[in-house]
């Protein structure tokens, strides 16, 4: 198969004659610690074949059992989707042959899914050409259970697909852990938005099943994999157009992008008064493009069927409401009360959660610092140090306790800013906490009006011209004198208070 | 006691044998052994022999017995097993090509039961390929022969099991019932089978044929022994979703007690009862009938009329169930391969394997149940099925008010000669006419001999069916039925079986 480039319009042209049209599904790798069915480890990256049992190699008499903590995870998700769980429901068989597939089937539920009839409201940030920030309903038509593949490895030819490999090697080892498919309803009026929306949902998604605990989260590992369903309705028709399903798109960036592929190269098509091909496309990271996949078409026959071996799931309104209460925060909603009870501006708290520092700040609040402080320290000097080191700002050896001591140094006039960031380099360094750093280092500001006043008289005197500019009314020229106090006090002083004590000395009103 | 007079006790009896110490496992073993040796050339009743494991096992009981440990009931009495379970180490091939040189690596949790009661497994029973067929005919190794008329099939699929118990391969064997194949072997081979209710047997390990169907039960001489077997292979198995988690039903208590059947209430299925059977077959039913009134029950006729409907209802759901389980078979993993010239693709040797190693009666129905699950059919075939055996299940309930064990005879007929039905799949699926009701409607069901033919000089079965969970009824009735059967007949129907002439 040769990728060839197709044609595709402007996409602002695009958005003028045609309403996009969007289907998100997505697969959510459960974290639990066995596989769907059997009781095999779901580690990932272990030695190929190695996590594997009779169930999951679907060797001759072997049969499936559910996982009860998948289960009860998939409750979780619809809850948290605001989804009406079932009160029956069953697994049923994909029928389709692959060699990744052990049966040839994939358990998977069909028309009876676990969880159905949900929404989920996301947050769409202002964007780069200036369009405000709006919030988008994500109608959730259903959340259901199945099992993953194995992963095939196609060896030779052109493509890395089976057809023209010359040979394919397969890793049971995924073969049975459990997924969740979150599918939405057709996502309509969200317009030139559209690739914003398909990227906030996957964002939201993403945020609420880590909060959920249910799944590691790596969309680079695959734990959370997006199909992007994509289609054009000319503006002012009511007739869904033909949709592509571009599979795998697995980062939050490329799925803005894939959609937003897919919407200049529908358009072309249809402009050109030819048809869109129902198909799947994958999508190419690296050249930002779409190519043909295999045709899809609704007539696909799977001969679903109920599955016989398992037994139907049936979770009682006891169980689910004890599931219920489990769940956390929303994490949207939990960000908004966060920023209301910091003070941050929305630009500040875009900054943390992009840092991934919203629970260590909550943290870090919680042991005693000031929010200002904490949000200082996770998001600027400890980001950079990790940075620097390649580390997760987490990893660093420092503790929310550690910046809550340090800020009360700071805060109760033991410190300075300067010397705080050397306390924590003692910190990071491992030699204590802050006030055992800040006495073997012998870091406190100097307590000694009379120095400081000899320091100041001294500053001036040396530099009579500024004190002039000073006088006459340029009071922000204090700060090159306080640069110059500072130095003349090896950094032992307040900078506040030397300021305050040049103001005083220069009959200037600070 | 020499070695043949061993192979003629019951189980039963065995087992108290060896509690007392008359003899050894090892001895036991070993007549069970050599009489394989010799006959079974001529039956084709087991696919493999483990001569050696079952010794060692043997020779471990008689140790462990000799060092005065509590044993199991059933310790040192040897099984055979069909090869539809599978055993680690051991080849387990379901009468198949595809898997031909197949070696599981791991036991079916039957098998383990077999391990822990101490019981030495002689060998694997041949079968029809993939317990599809009731003739053992449709084996990829060949017809067993039925023991009494080696010109005659002993039923299917579990052919092989029932031959073998009742030509003393073994005393007591393993079956899997999808539609009968427990149920009908016994009744031409003039032998005990059970289906016990849907559940009550694990089917981990056991090589699928129609998951919803399918159920694991003893292949033995008596009722009692039956009962012993069934008692070792029943119980919860949280590897198997759909067994039951409930206490199993007292089957050796209703076995070894009282003979009087008082007040119990004997329903006749006025639809697989009466019409279209053998003479032979309809005049022993009736006879047995009698002998049921003389010992104090009550026989009443109650009608299931959708029973008509079970046959293509199970050759809907059984077939389509069938088509899916058997998918796994693609020799990519495990299972026979071939490769076709060139450079074929996966699916070019998918389809290659499974055409060379699958016979015409597995194709058959692989292509019936895809064909009945295809989107546009699935209503009108698999869907409109399972409607019938929801009727067919309230049949069932219906008749359980009227009657504490419904009745029929087990076959239409005696055992019929090999090749006749072979060319006529609709005749060989009506041979389980009136055993697929139960398997419809998860129900269990108990095959036991009674009496032969006068025209053939062939054993006919007399089928017991009772509610779910209620198997004790089939034992009590059972055993009850068999002694009055023994003293009017002048002995079991099973001892009537003539000696086997040993091909040269």
């Amino acid at each position: 198969m040769t990728a060839t480039t197709d044609r595709t319009v402007p996409y602002a042209d695009a958005l003028t004659r045609y309403e996009p049209v969007m289907g998100l599904e997505v697969h959510v790798e459960l974290s639990t610690a066995t596989k769907m069915f059997c009781g095999c480890a779901t580690e990932f990256g272990a030695e190929p074949n190695t996590q594997t049992c009779p169930v999951c190699l679907g060797l001759p008499g072997a049969l499936p059992v559910v996982n009860r903590t998948a289960v009860e995870s998939a409750i979780r998700i619809g809850l948290a989707l605001n989804c009406r769980i079932a009160e029956w429901c069953r697994f049923a068989r994909k029928n389709y042959f692959y060699p990744d597939m052990p049966k040839n089937f994939q358990t998977s539920q069909y028309d009876e899914p676990i969880a159905f009839d949900g929404w989920l409201d996301v947050e769409v940030p202002a964007n780069e050409a200036g369009e405000p920030p709006f919030t988008f309903r994500v109608e959730i038509e259903r959340a259901h259970m199945e099992e993953d593949t194995g992963k095939s490895t196609h060896v030779g030819g052109a493509t890395g697909r089976i057809h023209g490999a010359d040979y394919s090697v397969v890793d049971y080892n995924r073969a049975g852990i459990p997924l969740i498919e979150i599918v939405t309803k057709p996502l309509v009026g969200a317009g030139d938005r559209a690739p914003e929306v398909a990227r906030a949902y996957v964002a939201a998604l993403r945020d609420l099943l880590r909060a959920l605990d249910v799944t590691h989260g790596r969309m680079e590992q695959g734990n959370i994999r997006c199909d992007a369903n994509v289609s054009l309705m000319p503006i002012g028709s009511e007739v869904l157009g033909t949709r592509t399903e571009t599979k795998n798109v697995n980062s939050l960036r490329s799925v803005e992008r894939a959609v937003r592929y897919e919407i200049t190269r529908h358009a072309a098509v249809l402009d050109a008064g030819e048809k869109v091909f129902q198909e799947t496309r994958h999508w190419h990271e690296d050249t930002g493009i779409t190519t043909a996949g295999r045709p899809k078409s609704d007539a696909d026959d799977y001969r679903y069927f109920p599955e016989p071996d398992l037994v139907p799931v049936a979770p009682s309104r006891e169980e689910v409401e004890r599931l219920r209460a489990t769940l956390p925060e929303n994490p949207a909603e939990r960000r908004k009360r966060l920023q209301g009870e910091w003070g941050f501006s929305d630009l500040e708290m875009r900054d943390v959660v992009n840092a991934g520092a919203v629970e260590v700040i909550e943290e870090t609040v919680a042991a005693g610092a000031s929010p200002a402080a904490a949000r200082k320290w996770w998001t600027g000097d400890l980001a950079r140090r990790a940075n620097a080191d390649g580390v997760a700002v987490t990893d660093l050896g420092v503790t929310p306790a550690h910046i809550a001591e340090l800020d009360g140094l700071v805060t109760g006039g033991r410190l300075n800013d300067s010397m705080a960031r050397q306390v924590m380099d003692g910190v990071v360094a491992g030699e204590g906490t802050p006030t055992q750093v800040a006495d073997a280092r012998g870091l406190e500001l100097v307590q000694d009006d009379g120095a400081l006043q000899a320091a100041v008289d001294k500053v001036i005197a040396a530099n009579a011209d500024v004190a002039e500019k000073i006088k006459g009314g340029k009071v922000q020229a204090a700060g090159a004198l306080i640069g110059q106090v500072m130095k003349e006090m090896r950094g032992q002083a307040d900078a506040a208070k030397a300021r305050e004590l040049i103001l005083a000395t220069l009959g200037v009103e600070g | 006691m020499t070695a043949r007079d061993l192979t003629r006790l019951t189980a039963l009896q065995m087992a108290d044998g060896l509690a007392a110490g008359e003899f050894t496992s090892v001895e036991l073993t070993q007549a069970h052994l050599d009489r394989i040796e010799r006959l079974n050339p001529s039956l084709n009743a087991y696919l493999l022999v483990d001569a050696e494991g079952a010794l060692a096992t043997a020779a471990n009981v008689d140790a462990a017995r000799a060092a005065g440990e509590d044993l199991p009931r059933l310790a040192g009495v040897p099984v055979a097993v069909k090869d539809i379970a599978c055993t680690r180490g051991l080849p387990t091939t379901a009468g198949s090509r595809m898997l031909e040189h197949f070696v599981p690596p791991y036991d079916a949790t039957i098998v383990t039961r077999l391990k822990d009661a101490r019981m030495p497994i002689l060998g694997k029973t041949n079968m029809d390929e993939f317990a599809m067929g009731s003739s053992t005919e449709h084996s990829a190794f060949g017809p067993t022969r039925n023991p009494w008329d080696l010109e005659r099939i002993p039923g299917g699929s579990g052919g092989g099991s029932s031959a073998a118990v009742a030509a003393y391969l073994a005393p007591l064997a393993i079956g899997s019932d999808t539609g009968g194949s427990i149920r009908q072997p016994a009744a031409v081979t003039g032998s005990v089978g059970v289906k016990p209710t849907y559940g009550a047997v694990s089917r981990y390990g056991i090589i699928a044929l129609a998951s919803s169907l399918d159920q694991i039960g003893p292949c033995a001489r008596t009722v009692a022994d039956a009962a012993l077997l069934h008692e070792v292979l029943a119980g919860h198995d949280p590897m198997d979703s759909t067994s039951i988690d409930a206490p199993v039903p007292p089957v050796v208590a209703a076995a070894t007690g009282t003979r009087d059947l008082t007040g119990l209430r004997v329903g006749v299925v006025k639809e697989i009862a009466r019409e279209g059977y053998q003479e032979g077959v309809s005049r022993c039913f009736e006879e047995a009938l009698q002998h049921l009134r003389d010992l104090g029950a009550q026989v009443v006729e109650v009608s299931c009329p959708h029973f008509v409907h079970a046959m293509a209802a199970y050759y809907l759901i059984q077939p389509s169930e069938a088509s899916s389980n058997l998918a796994r078979y693609d020799a990519m993993r495990y299972g026979s391969r071939t490769t076709p010239e060139g450079s074929p693709s996966a699916e070019q040797v998918m389809a290659a394997s499974r055409d060379a190693a699958f016979g015409d009666e597995v194709k058959r129905r692989i292509i019936l149940g895809t064909y009945a699950l295809s989107s546009g059919y699935y209503d009108a075939y698999y869907g409109q099925a399972q409607k019938v055996r929801t009727l067919i299940a309230g049949d069932f309930t219906a008749a359980f008010e009227q009657a504490d064990v419904l009745v029929s005879p087990t076959t239409p007929t005696t055992a019929f000669r090999i090749g006749d039905k072979l060319d006529d799949p609709m005749a060989m699926y009506l041979n389980d006419i009136a055993t697929i009701p139960a398997n419809l409607a998860g129900v269990p069901g108990m095959s036991i001999p009674s009496g032969v033919a006068d025209e053939d000089g062939l054993p006919v079965g007399f089928q017991l069916l009772a509610p779910a969970m209620e198997d004790q009824r089939l034992y009590a009735v059972g055993a009850a039925l068999e002694a009055r059967l023994a003293e009017a007949q002048g002995g079991y129907v099973f001892e009537k079986a003539p000696e086997i002439e040993v091909q040269a």
